[in-house]
């Protein structure tokens, strides 16, 4: 059953060093908050899991929180490479990391797998490619029926996972509208779920009864974190920041105008 | 290229739309002589229309103009890998004579020259759409003899992996770049040009690509673009950079 925490609680009492973390997002509701939480705290040695390691993924693999990435697109979307990452991979700074590389239709049918408690998700994918020579946790299995053969993937099923959404009610149950990505996968196939909320409210207000819900009693954490998204965005509360995206590029170019820009907005900021 | 790119596509195409110039191109036919053509993106919007070209394939414009708007997991498993896409856009970093493309590194993966961003959902758009359409800028870097790792699939290293794979899928059938246009030939599955851009020779189009390329015994003029096509793309560029300020 959800309990309203603070941003600080919540992510003290389920973020600890070593653990698995996903914080997802399909461009839209990423949980920027949360991870300026974690990168707060201190964690350090995390695994993370996201299908597209973004700005969210570059200011925590920078902070050094981060000794694992498994994802399927890393990039800043439609402006170019993330230099944390890149960073990290080419030079080991500030910790090496190590890439567990898939592609997105993996990815969502692990999110699928985990959430209905399988051990491994199965998918027509990878054909010819060279992603199975590079990565150990992609397999080949035989169809039982047809003898076909499929790729198979282990199902995520990460400690801790964290998402954005726009509103939930007193009872924690929340809101998603528009992309809703992986979101609910997420929180159903995570041991512990945090997730992030615009705004609680009296009543979700009018949608239609097949709006994506999940229900309070499925979910751990409810956390009021205005702007919670930002520099994405809150489909309904506010757009996305595409200035800060091209913005990000020269920040975070620079080992030193990075580390400044996490002092000043992060370190120096303090948990709603 | 983008105003020949958008040519290929068929009024009727149900198409898996890559961020860039592949959803230029898309839009562009969707605005001119397709308007019933039905983009889907990997971010879970269907039949979307929007009035701007998206900066990321999940801006809030393509969710308001969609029909619907459905789950990763849903877009990828049930419409993608459930056969219900005809055409795949595709853009790379790299393309090699065989129509492979690379997405995930140049040089060795393990000490890459260059770490580009990855697959995203291009493996599979490249394997379960009846067929792809590819487009990128025409320099010997990227259109390569053998590209560094296949993160998508064209025709394989030999150019019968494909078909060896047993893929029912055509795959790759035209290459569109600002020099001309390129399709595989028919037994070999190599990409031999077949039309070039008003103003480009054959030396020019050899010296930008990074293999021996061959012609096509009749090689066409790619038809120049109509005062219709500049306008709706001009005037679709101009509104873009006029919400995201590039």
């Amino acid at each position: 059953m959800a309990r309203l925490s603070s941003l600080h609680d919540a992510v003290a009492a389920e973020v600890r060093d070593g653990m698995t973390v996903a914080l997802e997002g399909f461009t839209h509701l990423i949980p920027f908050a949360a991870a300026h939480e974690v990168i707060r705290q201190g964690r350090r040695e995390l695994t993370l899991v996201r299908m597209t390691p973004d700005l969210i993924s570059d200011q925590l693999i920078g902070a050094g929180c981060a000794s694992a990435l498994v994802f399927s697109w890393g990039g800043n979307p439609g402006v170019g490479s993330l230099h944390r990452l890149r960073d990290a991979v080419e030079h080991g700074w500030p910790h090496p990391i190590v890439l567990v590389e898939h592609a997105h239709a993996a990815m969502a049918a692990a999110w699928e797998a985990g959430a209905a408690n399988l051990p491994f998700a199965v998918l027509r994918g990878y054909a010819g490619t060279d992603l199975p020579s590079v990565n150990d946790q992609i397999a080949a299995i035989r169809c039982p029926f047809t003898d076909e053969e499929l790729a198979a993937v282990p199902a995520h099923r990460p400690d801790v996972g964290i998402v954005h959404a726009q509103r939930a009610d007193r009872d924690g149950n929340v809101l998603l509208e528009g992309i809703i990505g992986v979101q609910k996968e997420v929180v159903l196939a995570s041991a512990r779920s945090i997730v992030t909320v615009e705004e609680v409210v009296d009543d979700l207000g009018p949608r239609s009864m097949n709006a994506s819900v999940v229900p309070g009693w499925a979910i751990d954490h409810v956390v009021v974190a205005p702007r919670g998204a930002h520099p994405s965005y809150a489909h309904g509360y506010y757009p996305r920041d595409n200035a800060f995206y091209v913005a990000w590029d020269d920040i975070s170019r620079d080992r030193t105008r990075f580390t400044a820009w996490i002092d000043e907005h992060v370190l120096g900021a303090v948990a709603a | 290229m983008t105003i020949a790119a958008s040519r290929a596509l068929d009024p009727d195409d149900v198409c898996f739309v890559g961020i860039g110039a592949p959803s230029a191109a898309c839009n562009l036919a969707r605005l001119t002589r397709a308007p019933d053509l039905i983009l889907i993106y990997e971010s879970g919007t269907i039949g979307t229309r929007p009035d701007v070209l998206p900066l990321s394939i999940g801006d809030g414009e393509l969710a308001e103009t969609a029909l619907t708007t459905v789950s990763v997991p849903e877009m990828f498993r049930s419409w993608l890998q459930g056969g219900h896409v005809t055409v795949g856009f595709l853009g790379a970093a790299q393309l090699d004579r065989y129509a492979n493309l690379n997405t995930t590194v140049i040089g060795s993966y393990d000490s890459p020259h260059v770490r580009l961003p990855g697959a995203g959902g291009a493996p599979e758009i490249a394997t379960h759409c009846q067929r792809v359409l590819i487009t990128l800028r025409h320099r010997p870097r990227a259109l390569v003899e053998t590209v560094d790792f296949v993160t998508s699939l064209g025709f394989g290293r030999t150019g019968t992996e494909r078909a060896a794979l047993g893929i029912p899928t055509a795959g790759p059938q035209l290459v569109v770049t600002d020099l001309c246009t390129l399709a595989p030939e028919q037994d070999t599955n190599e990409l031999v040009v077949t039309a070039l851009h008003p103003g480009v020779g054959r030396a020019q189009v050899q010296a930008a690509t990074g293999w021996p390329v061959r012609f096509a015994p009749e090689v066409a003029e790619t038809p120049p673009p109509t005062e219709e096509e500049l306008t709706v793309l001009r005037e679709l560029h101009r509104r873009t950079a006029a919400v995201h300020g590039a």
